[in-house]
């Protein structure tokens, strides 16, 4: 096939973009370890309790380390459940240091949901049967708010929560 | 070589008159709904008679993203098969059946979202369960499509017999493959549809497998995309340089980027679902690879357009480096329309990448980046160039012209458009990278500082959707006056032809067993072992949920 000389150097020039692009995006996969959240791990939705960091008393936020600390939730239309304070009302608001490492584990109960802590990579999809899994170091101050980003029904835009950095 | 253009009879262009009724009925009631979001979502407006506001979704997303699309795209490339190929009486009659399985199929799918029975947003996440009607509908639809994609095997078929030897017409070989891939792609969602859904959602079985159906979906989902952007890159392959005087560029490119894209639209779904639990992070990457290679026939297209620009201004003496470019028809609708959507794909392409890239995708997923993303691919790349098609296929089917007057309402028009979309998908687009999620409703959340700055961006949104809504209106006037008062007369159907001295096309480009072949053996590798995954490592399936969509 006859290819104009120019256009030779203008793929040439567009593929060698592409494989850098691609270099750079597998070498911070494979070698530094950052997918996107994949845990291939399966639960009942109809029986999330049965599976130990579900449980309703393990809900919500719990210090694993000095710094490190483990935020259990289980989503449902249209709410996240993390778990109740000492005085029993549920609680709404995350309250970490700054420079903390955060894994977030989250399930579902019933339809797919979303879990974004807005202006942060926490980014996931929540669904039926999954467990959802995602480190992340808080290394802003501030309040950021949890949303759903995936339709989840008519309730959908009234599920939030948020997440407090402080210094 | 033969003739470019074969004339086109009474019944052939009633035909295809009556695919552009649908689009332009579509346009007009998913853009009225895509303008009471935006009001919505600006939290000044609240909809009457409690109608809720993920119908309104529903319907915007379905009749636009399903319905307009489709049926402009099978109405186009019709005509493009009767100009060059030809279409016999009974395969009018298999393409009449077609129109009508999918409008049968549209109007089922429609009723049930109106009566308010299927409010699940054109993806139809499993385990939220509409009614059955609403399934049934939109399988109508892709059998239709399925119909009219054999009328176009079967004209090629015909033309081949009777030509033996012979290379097919350019505008006949791309419909083909655009069809050839709808046809691979859809085959996915079908079966879901088919296999999955319509039985659950009867009562038939109990339970659903969540993440199999949205693997199924989205192995449909992007090709669906492309399925889109092909025939745009047809106007602009073999229209465009007709219009602006020129020829085409090269044949054999045209083809070989139209394979490339057909080889590597279909096995890179997994981009869509980076972000989901249950598919191994290796697969995504290698998909993630896979969509990146569409960047090949992207450029090789930019690169024969601009060519072609340049060729022709050349030829006709334009000496200076972009002399050329000045001396375009910019006071030609059909090329000005089409010429903004192009201009519109840098930008929309470049975040597409951004999109597909295995990490970054976590700041933007779902996020209202997406919607404003696929604003400026779709609704302005492809819509702007489907709009371009328009100004002269209608007036060419209906006998009639393109007015001075009508070609001076379509500049305004591409203008109105290109201004209303570039506040609306702009806001879009900074509000995502800010966080604010896609496809809900007004929502204030807790109230925090990070949501007010969200605000001012959605009512930017519906500034810009009221500016495109009066694009509509506007685009559905010239519609009209096309179609039934614009003075008789001939309008041209621009078909560019081949330089005298073209070098030949590589018979290769024409091994549809070899082709087609390559793409099953991309699908299946990329597909294969993650689908056997998914299977295997299964949890207890899903049981249905009504009452969280109103129902």
């Amino acid at each position: 096939m006859h290819l104009h000389k120019y256009e030779k150097i203008w793929l040439a020039f567009g593929m060698a973009s592409l494989v850098l692009f691609l270099i750079i995006i597998g070498l911070a996969a494979f070698w530094k370890g950052t997918h996107p959240q994949s845990h291939i791990e399966t639960i009942d939705p109809q029986n999330v309790e049965a599976h130990e960091a579900f449980k309703p008393e393990n809900l919500g936020i719990s210090e694993v380390a000095d710094g490190k600390y483990k935020v259990n939730i289980v989503a449902s239309a249209f709410n996240y459940d993390l778990g109740k304070d000492k005085d029993g009302d549920a609680v709404k608001t995350i309250r970490v240091p700054k420079g903390s490492t955060v894994l977030f584990q989250i399930t579902t109960k019933d339809v797919v949901h979303g879990f974004q802590i807005a202006g942060t990579n926490v980014n996931m999809m929540v669904e039926p049967g999954h467990i959802s899994r995602y480190e992340a170091v808080m290394k802003n101050t501030g309040e950021f708010t949890i949303v759903c980003n995936e339709y989840c029904g008519i309730g959908h835009h009234q599920m939030f929560g948020t997440v407090e950095v402080y210094e | 070589m033969t003739k470019v253009q074969l004339p086109l009879s009474k019944k052939e262009s009633s035909l295809y008159m009556a695919y552009m009724w649908v689009t332009y009925i579509s346009l007009l009631i998913g853009g009225l709904m895509g303008l009471l979001q935006t009001f919505v979502r600006s939290g000044k407006f609240k909809l009457p008679f409690n109608i809720d506001y993920y119908t309104l979704l529903t319907v915007h997303g379905v009749i636009l993203g399903l319905v307009l699309t489709t049926f402009f795209i099978i109405g186009f490339q019709f005509s493009l098969m009767g100009k060059t190929v030809g279409i016999s009486d009974k395969q009018l009659k298999v393409a009449w059946l077609a129109f009508w399985v999918m409008v049968i199929g549209t109007i089922m799918a429609a009723t049930t979202i109106l009566v308010g029975e299927a409010s699940v947003l054109y993806t139809f996440y499993a385990p939220l369960r509409a009614h059955p009607a609403f399934y049934i509908g939109l399988a109508l639809v892709i059998i239709g499509s399925w119909i009219a994609a054999f009328v176009n095997f079967h004209q090629l078929y015909v033309w081949k017999k009777a030509h033996k030897g012979e290379k097919s017409p350019l505008p006949a070989f791309m419909v083909i493959i655009n069809m050839l891939m709808w046809f691979i792609a859809t085959i996915g969602v079908a079966t879901s549809v088919l296999v999955m859904f319509i039985p659950w959602s009867l009562g038939y079985t109990e339970t659903i497998n969540v993440l199999l159906s949205r693997t199924l979906f989205w192995y449909f989902g992007h090709p669906l995309v492309y399925f889109w952007l092909l025939p745009a890159y047809m106007a602009w392959y073999v229209v465009i340089p007709k219009i602006i005087g020129g020829k085409l560029f090269s044949d054999s490119l045209a083809r070989m980027a139209f394979i490339l894209l057909l080889l590597f639209s279909i096995p890179v779904g997994f981009h869509h679902q980076l972000t989901e639990p249950g598919i191994d992070p290796t697969w995504k990457f290698i998909q993630v690879v896979l969509t990146f290679m569409v960047v090949v026939p992207s450029l090789m297209t930019a690169f024969s357009i601009f060519a072609s620009f340049e060729v022709t201004g050349r030829r006709k003496g334009y000496k200076s480096l972009f002399g050329w470019f000045k001396k375009l028809p910019w006071k030609d609708v059909r090329f000005l329309a089409p010429f903004i959507g192009m201009a519109a794909f840098i930008p929309g392409g470049a975040g597409g990448i951004v999109n597909a890239s295995h990490q970054m995708n976590a700041l933007v997923h779902n996020t209202i980046w997406v919607t404003g993303h696929f604003h400026l691919t779709a609704a302005t790349t492809v819509i702007l160039t489907f709009f371009g098609i328009t100004y002269w296929l209608v007036p060419h089917l209906t006998g009639r012209r393109l007015t001075p007057r009508l070609n001076r309402l379509g500049i305004i028009q591409t203008f109105i458009w290109t201004f209303g979309m570039t506040i609306m998908s702009g806001a879009m687009h900074i509000q995502g990278l800010l966080g604010g999620p896609r496809r809900s409703s007004f929502s204030e959340y807790a109230g925090g500082e990070q949501v007010a700055t969200w605000i001012n961006y959605q009512i930017a949104q519906a500034v810009g959707g009221t500016i495109l809504f009066i694009g509509i209106l506007l685009m559905v006037y010239i519609f009209i006056q096309l179609t039934f008062f614009a003075p008789r007369g001939v309008q041209e159907y621009p078909i560019a032809v081949e330089e005298d001295n073209a070098e030949p096309t590589p018979k290769i480009l024409e091994n549809w067993y070899l082709w087609i072949g390559i793409t099953i053996a991309l699908i299946l590798f990329a597909y294969t072992i993650p689908v056997i995954d998914i299977m295997k490592h299964s949890p207890p399936g899903s049981p249905p949920f009504d009452w969280l969509i109103g129902r």
